[in-house]
């Protein structure tokens, strides 16, 4: 028997649920790569703002993204790593790129300041993969003729945790060393064949922070936060360029998307004067088997993001896609949403 | 809860005061029963998820120390390992430490020291795992890697044993991790040390001081036989603990996913790595091994329980004869 009390209450808990599932309406949610969090969730407290859309984004990592995508318990799911074509089409999924963003290797030198050392993509390769052991290794001199490099053995940093920018970083090595690829390969984690672990960005620069004659890889943001040597690079055009978000839409800017089926395409490496050579992107996946209304509010909140989130963007230094790609991404989305 | 107040409800109703007992009875007995049930449900869904990976490597995924993510070819050794020699690291520092603290605080303290200080031992207790490790990685490991060049240089020059320690002055390791390790479980096995040392009976105690006997003899020959059991226990809730510890370890043992002889040099732990790659593990083979590591984890505490018990066992029976 429930009391007069007891059934009021009731009925405001039932009220309460229904009210509960309205609001549940005006809400996208989403989960994946922490890579791309801070940008996602950026853009949605300014979304909410301007249009009371609040989009949910939980950063748990591009393996339980891709899962959750595929269970369907989500409306979007973001990677680090691009699904190959095949692999969507087996789970009826589609993706499409959201910004842009590099990282860079930082050392810890006795007297070389930022900027000051010079490599190229197949001395960091034979740095990884513990062939080249001091930094006075003719192969470092030859980069670096006006630098005295102290007689001091390399101690490699690498991402402990299974990391997106483990995968650009990777990829990068095995297009500029065949040795790179064929031992080591491309993955979020990978067989390190020398170096310490150290967990996230903050973990990795820590480590190099502490070990003298250290050498790790980390984002550009965290580079920007917290003032870490960083070196410079030649690229692919053998020109040699610092880290910078122009850089990283260089990398972009010269992919032609519209050749690339299912936007398969990694920024490392690629051609231009100015193109910053480790350059890499986060991919949104969506589902085509998920209600037309659903992907249409993820679309769109995509499109906003584009359109009136490049400041935002760059402020947490995430380079905004160049708008040949963004045009690409809306005919992909018509063919292969309708949207 | 919704059974207690059931249990309220009906009593309140003018249900016998038998009925509420047997109500009560069932209640605490569905609530173990749930434990075990728990432990069953973690362990096949264990198994069942990491069965590709053990179906795939078989006895090699023990044995093997592969961890290649991008060939999708895994191994266990390293981790299992790394598991081992960190704890074992632990409890070689804290079983002299601890005995030491609970002898103090049981027999030699002043009466007004002995609060403070077991406060102070069960205040250890009470930090969280990543404080530890952020201190160890940002206390501990650079003035760790100062020490190193002399560990290098005395412990590394010893014939044989030297290579356990020769390697890179960094800080980081598995040496270091074990350190940190032991300092963590120091309060529990102190604690429960402390606790047994002052239930010897003083009569006992006495007795022995009266014959003579110092204290490190009253020590050895009276507390230690007679609470024996508990201090044993007290170790092997330590040795899980450390077993089982992720967190501090993964900040501190180097993370490198390779088998070195050299305790300087960076290693990898089970919870270590599976804290680490989980969340970007994206190969149904990659999670399967994770999980089959987990798994590996849970047998080997499994191990260390039952060895316990039977080291237990032999323990009374070894009394009884000599009674």
């Amino acid at each position: 028997m429930l009391t007069p009390v007891k059934s009021r209450l009731a009925a405001l808990a039932v009220a309460s649920m229904f009210s509960l599932g309205a609001a549940q309406a005006a809400q996208i949610t989403g989960a994946g790569s922490t890579w791309v969090y801070p940008l996602v969730a950026k853009w949605s407290e300014a979304y909410a703002k301007e249009t009371g859309i609040q989009v949910n984004y939980q950063g748990i990592g591009s393996g339980g993204g891709i899962a959750q995508i595929k269970a369907g318990t989500v409306a979007f799911g973001a990677s680090d790593m691009p699904l190959t074509p095949e692999e969507l089409a087996q789970s009826d999924l589609i993706q499409f790129p959201t910004a842009i963003a590099g990282e860079d290797l930082v050392y810890n030198l006795p007297g070389i300041k930022a900027g000051e050392l010079i490599l190229s993509g197949p001395v960091v390769a034979e740095i990884y993969l513990g062939k080249i052991k001091q930094w006075n290794d003719p192969a470092i001199a030859k980069l670096n003729p006006g630098l005295k490099l102290p007689d001091m053995a390399i101690t490699t940093v690498h991402r402990a945790d299974g990391s997106g920018t483990t995968f650009t970083f990777a990829n990068y090595l095995s297009k500029v060393s065949p040795e790179w690829k064929e031992k080591i390969g491309a993955n979020t984690s990978l067989a390190w064949p020398v170096g310490v672990g150290g967990k996230g960005n903050a973990g990795v620069a820590s480590y190099v922070q502490r070990i003298k004659g250290s050498i790790g890889y980390v984002e550009y943001a965290y580079i920007l936060e917290s003032k870490l040597d960083y070196a410079r690079m030649y690229n692919r055009d053998g020109k040699l360029v610092s880290p910078s978000l122009k850089g990283f839409q260089d990398a972009a800017s010269h992919v032609d998307f519209t050749k690339a089926r299912d936007f398969y395409v990694i920024l490392t490496d690629q051609p231009g004067p100015g193109t910053w050579p480790i350059s890499g992107c986060t991919w949104q996946i969506l589902s085509k088997k998920a209600p037309k209304a659903t992907n249409e509010s993820v679309t769109t909140f995509f499109l906003w993001g584009f359109d009136k989130g490049q400041s935002m963007a760059e402020s947490i230094a995430f380079g905004p896609l160049p708008p040949t790609t963004v045009d690409a991404i809306k005919a992909y989305w018509k063919t292969n949403l309708g949207i | 809860m919704p059974v207690k107040v059931t249990a309220q409800r009906s009593a309140a109703a003018g249900g016998s005061r038998l009925s509420l007992d047997v109500l009560f009875r069932k209640f605490t007995g569905a609530i173990a029963l749930l434990v075990t049930l728990s432990l069953a449900g973690i362990l096949i869904a264990l198994t069942r998820e990491s069965w590709p990976a053990l179906h795939r490597f078989g006895w090699h995924f023990l044995i093997s120390t592969a961890w290649d993510p991008v060939s999708d070819n895994y191994g266990a050794l390293v981790f299992i390992v790394g598991t081992v020699v960190s704890s074992v690291i632990a409890l070689l520092l804290a079983i002299p430490v601890s005995f030491g603290i609970a002898l103090f605080i049981s027999e030699m303290a002043p009466r007004w020291l002995r609060e403070p200080v077991s406060a102070a031992v069960e205040l250890l207790a009470a930090i969280p795992s990543i404080i530890y490790g952020m201190w160890g990685l940002l206390v501990f490991a650079p003035w760790f890697g100062n020490l190193e060049p002399w560990i290098n240089d005395h412990l590394g020059a010893i014939p044989w044993l030297g290579a356990l320690f020769q390697g890179p002055p960094m800080g980081i390791g598995m040496l270091a991790a074990g350190i940190v390790l032991g300092v963590m479980i120091i309060p529990f096995i102190a604690a429960i040390m402390r606790d047994v040392f002052l239930v010897t009976p003083q009569a006992l105690k006495e007795s022995a001081y009266a014959m003579g006997a110092t204290t490190w003899e009253v020590a050895r020959y009276v507390i230690l036989p007679y609470t024996r059991t508990a201090v044993t226990g007290g170790i092997f809730l330590g040795l899980g603990r450390a077993l089982g510890e992720t967190m501090a370890v993964t900040f501190i043992i180097g993370n490198a996913n390779n088998l070195s002889a050299s305790l300087l040099m960076p290693g990898s732990s089970i919870a270590s790595v599976i804290a680490n790659e989980f969340t970007e593990a994206t190969t149904h083979l990659y999670k399967s091994a994770l999980l089959a590591l987990g798994l590996i984890l849970f047998v080997i505490t499994f191990v260390v329980l039952v060895l316990a018990k039977l080291l237990l066992l032999r323990l009374d029976r070894m009394e009884g004869r000599r009674a």
